[in-house]
């Protein structure tokens, strides 16, 4: 009997998971799994509940991006209710959701992701965190937590509350945006644009060249990637349809209404996650990593490689940077932290963009809304990848039915191949020690799950 | 050496981390006095040792243990005693830990009708419910109290990062922290009238009257204006350092995320009662549940199979 190595909980990830290793009695690794340990139930228990009080529950799915729930749930419960929320109404919520994008990758490649390339992945783990680069780089950590707070308290002064939002509403959002509040956010958002694109020349120059060997290799596996784009093929974020790309590059393209007739959710015994997969290619699910069957990934890497464009310069300048240099679809795991940044530049474009309308401020910012009977299908895509919500009502407009398909989720299959594959790789007659383990948590930590 | 501090989540969803975080600058000083010994969301500290080959959960001794979210399984139970055998005082952070928080709603079916129902949505191919190596879970979702002794509570979805810093700030000044016993309207500047000739409560379907540009003050009181909004039964908390509890800020009515402002309250039932008293029709309420949607722990919110009777 070979042993068991026990990596738990994963760290700097928000979630509960933990990887298990198996090793043979050779020392070399013959199974490796990533189990997601804990399930809160949100589909039952919003059973019951008057639809227009649900974007205000789902949003504590996740504290990390409860803007996204919060979104993609009022969007479905229009859909029920039948209202078409007002031009500005939709206008609030896509900054909103905009701005979140800015805060989360702050948070994520600066909090959460950099101690491993910052300090080091074979640095001793009592340093290898953000405290860690407070104290090695003060002056980067001083900045990082000053833009994140700005971002932060952008949108806690203008939508109440940053976290667990209430602002946005069934039929539009719950407050129009006064001449003067524009003007703040805009001088705001134009200090986080300066803050990203330095962001994004600080990574290339001092950060990812160090790890080019990793990038291409640690954690790398061959899947499709799904991500929402507008008719002419850009990123979007807040709305549009799916397009879903095979590793060959090739492409189906789906209105996000019709995602249970392209999509479906495999379940393993040994994770409450389940795995979804493509299930319009037809070939079944296989976490192969030869030949993977049915496996996409989803989150920033999966945009950027579906989207044709960005429509926004800075954001498109690096876009053609990154495909000059590493093709598309980019297969390397650890190119979601770049991508990740490129997002970042074309969220502080577009908040920029939709804060210099005119008709940001109007006042008519909700649509009259009936609660009634009928289906919503609603989507964003999330930092963590495409979210989609799915409602029933009754005829006193409260739910009946629920299906939710989590970002997260799209890439538990994925990671799961890419923990097997860095383990696989990285651990051989039994010799392994703790900066090796780490880069098997670095292959997860570049999903952000 | 710092003050050593250990914090971990169970049934959560990170917000009470990232309101840590949310401290912002002042965290950067205060992080000159203590020392996170264990903090999953940050920092690289495993339950079985840094190779993966330890027998048993450890989590380090430390000064302060800090635990959000309610306990739901048996990985949470296990942590959750392990943290308060190894820390001297802890603190329940956020109102899943305080109260059960939103995931207690589960508590009308049970975790396991909740867990059941999940893996038989349309899209999900039919399958067992997965068992092996994930951890079982409880009945319902419990408040931490209700598991382990609790020493301070600081509730709040998420909890306001200046509350935190005051709590953390007090335990290293070795006083009392100063944390608001009142209500959210006692917090809330809206200009209330008295009786406002209101017999029902509205769902939240229209927008609540007031002037943008006009400050929060003008605004007449939402509950005034017709709309359900739990200020009166809810903890104050989200006000502070901000001026105006956060909800309001945003003209859009309380949920009462705070928890119960009275100790051992009942959400709903104090809800009904103030309604009552002001001559409204409680009736009116769609779905009063959900009025305990953040405090359905400490038995509140059972299935509907054993409140049979009770009503
Ligand atoms: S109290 Fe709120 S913020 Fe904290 S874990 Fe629970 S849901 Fe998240
Ligand atoms: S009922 Fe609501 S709006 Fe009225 S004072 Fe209380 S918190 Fe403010
Ligand atoms: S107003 Fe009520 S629901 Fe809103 S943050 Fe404050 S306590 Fe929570």
């Amino acid at each position: 009997m070979g042993k068991v190595i026990n990596i738990q909980p994963i760290t700097r990830i928000e979630g509960h998971a933990k990887i298990a290793i198996h090793l043979d009695d050779n020392g070399n690794v013959s199974d490796a799994f990533l189990h997601v340990m804990s399930l809160r139930g949100f589909e039952k228990f919003i059973e019951g509940r008057a639809a227009e009080e649900v974007p205000r529950i789902v949003n504590r799915i996740c504290g990390i991006c409860p803007w996204m729930h919060h979104l993609a749930a009022n969007k479905a419960v229009d859909g029920c209710f039948g209202v078409t929320p007002t031009p500005t109404g939709h206008k609030l919520r896509e900054v909103c959701q905009i701005m979140a994008h800015i805060n989360d990758k702050i948070l994520h490649f600066f909090f959460l992701a950099a101690p491993d390339f910052i300090i080091g992945p074979d640095s001793d783990y009592s340093v290898r965190n953000v405290i860690g680069i407070v104290k090695k780089a003060p002056d980067l950590a001083a900045k990082v937590v000053k833009m994140r707070q700005l971002g932060q308290m952008m949108l806690e002064r203008f939508a109440g509350k940053a976290m667990h939002p209430i602002a946005g509403v069934v039929g539009g959002f719950a407050k129009p945006m006064t001449e003067k509040e524009r003007r703040s956010l805009l001088d705001d958002t134009r200090t986080l644009l300066d803050f990203a694109l330095f962001s994004i020349d600080y990574a290339k120059t001092s950060v990812f060249p160090k790890y080019e060997d990793a990038i291409e290799h640690l954690g790398a596996i061959n899947t499709g990637f799904l991500g929402t784009v507008d008719d002419t093929g850009a990123l979007r974020l807040y709305d549009g349809h799916f397009r879903l790309m095979k590793g060959d590059g090739s492409l189906t393209e789906f209105p996000v209404h019709k995602y249970d007739k392209f999509l479906s959710e495999h379940v393993e015994s040994w994770t409450y996650g389940k795995l979804p997969y493509a299930k319009c290619w037809n070939e079944g699910f296989s976490m192969d990593l030869d030949a993977p069957k049915g496996v996409y990934r989803a989150n920033t890497l999966a945009r950027i490689n579906v989207a044709d464009h960005i429509a926004t310069p800075r954001a498109q300048a690096e876009l053609e940077e990154f495909r000059e240099k590493f093709g598309r679809p980019a297969q390397g795991t650890l190119l979601y932290h770049w991508a990740r940044l490129i997002e970042l530049v074309y969220a502080c474009e577009r908040s920029i963009e939709l804060l210099e309308q005119d008709d940001i401020t109007d006042t008519n910012i909700r649509a009259k809304v009936e609660p009634k009977a009928g289906r919503g299908i609603g989507a964003v895509e999330a930092p963590r990848g495409s979210l989609i919500h799915d409602y029933t009502t009754d005829d006193n407009g409260c739910i009946v039915k629920a299906n939710m398909i989590v970002g997260t989720t799209h890439n538990i299959a994925p990671m799961n191949m890419s923990v097997r594959q860095a383990a696989t790789s990285l651990i051989k007659g039994g010799v392994y020690d703790e900066g090796l383990l780490n880069k098997v948590e670095m292959a997860v930590r570049a999903y952000d799950p | 050496m710092g003050v050593r501090i250990a914090e971990e989540w169970l049934h959560s969803c990170s917000g009470c981390e990232i309101s840590i975080l949310n401290i912002g600058e002042p965290l950067i000083e205060l992080l000159e006095k203590i020392d996170f010994v264990h903090i999953p969301v940050l920092i690289d500290n495993k339950y079985y040792g840094q190779l993966g080959d330890g027998k048993e959960l450890r989590i380090p001794e430390a000064d302060v243990g800090i635990v959000s979210g309610g306990v739901a399984n048996q990985e949470h139970l296990e942590v959750l005693f392990e943290m308060r055998k190894k820390c001297k005082v802890l603190i329940a952070l956020g109102t899943c830990a305080t109260h059960g928080g939103l995931p207690a709603l589960i508590n009308e079916w049970g975790m396991k009708k909740g867990i059941d129902d999940y893996y038989k949505t349309p899209t999900t191919e039919p399958c067992e419910v997965p068992s092996e190596v994930v951890p079982k879970p409880l009945d319902r979702v419990y408040a931490v109290d209700e598991k382990v002794k609790v020493d301070l509570m600081l509730p709040g979805c998420p909890p306001n990062p200046a509350l935190i810093a005051e709590v953390v700030n007090a335990l290293l000044e070795g006083r009392d922290p100063a944390i608001p016993g009142k209500s959210v309207c006692d917090t809330c500047p809206t200009r209330r009238e008295g009786k406002g000739g209101v017999s029902r409560v509205r769902r939240f379907l229209q927008n609540a009257q007031y002037d943008p540009e006009a400050p929060i003050d003008e605004m007449r009181c939402l509950l005034e204006q017709g709309l359900m909004c739990m200020g009166p039964v809810t903890a104050a908390g989200c006000a502070a350092g901000r001026g105006v509890p956060s909800c309001i800020r945003a003209r859009v009515p309380c949920r009462g995320c705070f928890g119960p402002v009275r100790k051992k309250g009942n959400q709903m039932l104090d809800m009904m009662n103030a309604l009552a008293s002001n001559g409204i029709d409680w009736k009116s309420v769609v779905d009063r549940r959900s009025l305990l949607r953040f405090s359905g722990a400490h038995g509140l919110l059972k299935p509907l199979s054993a409140r049979k009777g009770e009503e």
